[in-house]
């Protein structure tokens, strides 16, 4: 039954859209996806690899981008964004990885912080090349229905999974785990812990430039404030992948879903509205305090008071 | 000779600001020293000093000058009671993350920023002090001189405000037993416990002054910028990129990255414009990631060890 529910939740996801949801409904949903993949794509480097980042706005942002300058300057289709994104996110990782993979522990999440925010201020103001605050508009959108722009992100998140699960359950994934468990161990145990981290970038850097393609594909509108924030990307992201849990294969996807679920109520509301940001904050304090490794990653405790002991394995 | 001018002027700014930035970064080091957590909240810990001294100016009429010394004990208190309810249990969390301290002052900064936003809206606001505008000009004092120069006052009150601190500062650390004992927990945390510091103490402590430090910074920054909630995420960035140019955790190295990166923030606004300053901030962070990864620290190190 386990080894089968990706493929029912999967066979039940292609089916959504013909219960005939509400157009709203249907962009809720894909934002989770959408937030799933991010998720997935940080939790290669942060959950697995250990390599904290704060800085994956700038990959989610140049994936946008991608997308948004191949419209504006080549007169192409920005959906040609998702296939140029694989090849520039890896440059881009590459990049990152040769300055910042150099760093240790919370310097890292120091360092690819600051890119991130490069990254922002860089295409505010190289004006001629991204048209700075005024942002990319495309004018003619692929489709009016939602329809298959869910299909499109559920086809992105369901490969990223396959794609995940593959490469952890391959001999890459546990030279992942063994360096985010002991570095030094790992490097004398023959690891060449440089090479694999980056491998680990790339593999993170791309996924998360391919959910940005798609964002700039489906929301029409990009500007650098939209795609290189820091609390709304960056930041969102590391807190979607600790409410779920990190290092786990279904963390990502409960957080997405618990995330913009939360973050769609809570702006909702009258009056606490404004006050969202202060929400989540305590909410990140409360996780990382009591549920450390998030929804999913302690499940068993979650659930103890209300089954008692037999869950006490 | 305009161009010299204009040069002497930017550097003379520039170093106006590193001091003021240098308090910032002390305040960072100390606590990456002790803790080994980078503060990602220390922006928004000053923009709350900052709201101490404008509701202190605006409602009571003190002067920024003087509230420091209203809201640099009022952040000591709320570093030792975060530390105490909100780090230290925190760092006992078992988890697959590394860095959950560090992920908790993001969350402790979305918290204060929001807050501040909602309790004080978004909107800019400065205090309107008589001398805001005043200048001292080189003429006034040397009558033949062949460049002019001005030095802005409040610059000029700021900076002599932060250097003293400094120095304080650098009296508590080598001078009193719990200034030693915060040295020894940064050099040495296994030795310190040995020697029988209380390190929880110590970082309570560490946490307060470095709170201190920034109130500082905030209060002698009200009376020459403009004030907003997400003031914070500008001035944390400011602190990490001036702590890796100095060396992480080093306060000596703090003190020149500061004067360095004042110093080169504003030849970029001078030379190249405003909009790129914080472009030319992480460039001089990835150089220094690059190419000096031991930061100023490494130098001085490498300089004592010549002698």
């Amino acid at each position: 039954m386990k080894k089968f529910l990706p493929l029912i939740i999967f066979a039940i996801l292609c089916f959504v859209p013909f219960v005939g949801l509400s157009t709203y409904v249907m962009h809720i949903l894909i934002l989770v996806l959408m937030w799933s993949v991010i998720g997935m794509a940080w939790n290669v480097l942060g959950g697995y690899t250990g390599q904290v980042s704060f800085g994956h706005a700038a990959f989610f942002g140049f994936g946008a981008y991608t997308g948004g300058i191949l419209y504006q300057h080549l007169g192409i289709s920005a959906w040609w964004g998702l296939p140029a994104c694989v090849v520039i996110l890896t440059a881009l990782s590459l990049v990152i990885g040769y300055i910042c993979l150099r760093l240790r522990g919370a310097y890292f999440a120091l360092a690819t912080l600051a890119l991130g925010e490069v990254c922002r201020v860089a295409a505010e103001n190289l004006v001629e090349f991204t048209q700075g605050n005024m942002g990319i508009m495309l004018r003619e959108r692929t489709w009016v229905d939602k329809t298959w722009y869910f299909y499109v992100i559920l086809i992105i998140a369901a490969s990223t999974y396959m794609l995940i699960k593959l490469v952890m359950e391959s001999k890459l994934g546990y030279y992942f785990v063994a360096i985010r468990e002991d570095q030094d161990a790992a490097e004398s145990l023959g690891i060449n812990t440089t090479f694999y981290k980056t491998i680990s970038l790339c593999l993170s850097g791309v996924l998360t430039g391919v959910a940005g393609a798609f964002y700039m594909n489906y929301m029409g509108y990009i500007d650098p404030a939209t795609v290189f924030p820091l609390s709304e990307v960056s930041i969102a992201v590391v807190m979607v992948v600790m409410v779920g849990g990190a290092a786990t294969f279904w963390g990502p996807i409960v957080g997405a879903l618990i995330m913009v679920f939360l973050a769609e109520v809570i702006r909702s509301l009258p009056h606490i509205g404004a006050a969202h940001q202060t929400i989540f904050g305590i909410i990140l304090i409360l996780i990382i305090m009591f549920l450390p490794n998030g929804v999913v990653g302690d499940f068993g405790k979650l659930i103890k008071p209300f089954v008692g002991r037999r869950t006490s394995s | 000779m305009a161009q010299l001018e204009l040069f002497l002027q930017t550097l003379i700014s520039g170093f106006l600001l590193g001091g003021l930035y240098a308090l910032i970064a002390l305040g960072m080091a100390l606590i990456m020293g002790v803790m080994r957590v980078i503060n990602l909240a220390h922006g928004d810990f000053m923009m709350i000093a900052m709201y101490i001294a404008y509701w202190m100016f605006t409602l009571f009429g003190i002067d920024p000058y003087i509230s420091v010394f209203i809201a640099a004990p009022a952040l000591f208190l709320f570093g030792l009671f975060i530390q105490k309810y909100l780090l230290t249990p925190v760092m006992k969390v078992e988890s697959i993350l590394p860095h959950n301290q560090v992920i908790l002052t993001v969350g402790l900064a979305m918290v204060f920023s929001n807050l501040a936003t909602v309790l004080f809206t978004g909107n800019y606001r400065s205090t309107p002090v008589n001398y805001a505008s005043s200048a001292w000009y080189l003429t006034d004092y040397w009558k033949n001189s062949p460049i002019e120069l001005s030095l802005s006052m409040p610059w000029t009150i700021s900076f002599i405000i932060a250097a003293i601190i400094t120095v304080g500062l650098w009296i508590f650390l080598t001078k009193t037993d719990t200034g030693k004992s915060i040295r020894a927990t940064s050099q040495d945390l296994d030795a310190a416990l040995l020697m029988g510091v209380n390190v929880n103490w110590v970082r309570m402590v560490t946490l307060g002054i470095g709170l201190v430090l920034v109130a500082c910074a905030g209060c002698l920054f009200l009376p020459i910028y403009y004030l907003y909630p997400a003031l914070g995420k500008q001035f944390t960035n400011v602190g990490f990129v001036i702590a890796v140019i100095g060396g992480m955790g080093s306060t000596d190295g703090a003190l020149i990255g500061g004067l360095i990166l004042g110093i080169f923030e504003s030849l970029t606004a001078t030379y190249i414009g405003m909009g790129w300053a914080p472009a030319g901030r992480f460039a001089i962070f990835v150089a220094a990631l690059v190419f000096l990864p031991g930061g100023v620290a490494s130098i001085i190190k490498k300089w004592r060890l010549g002698k």
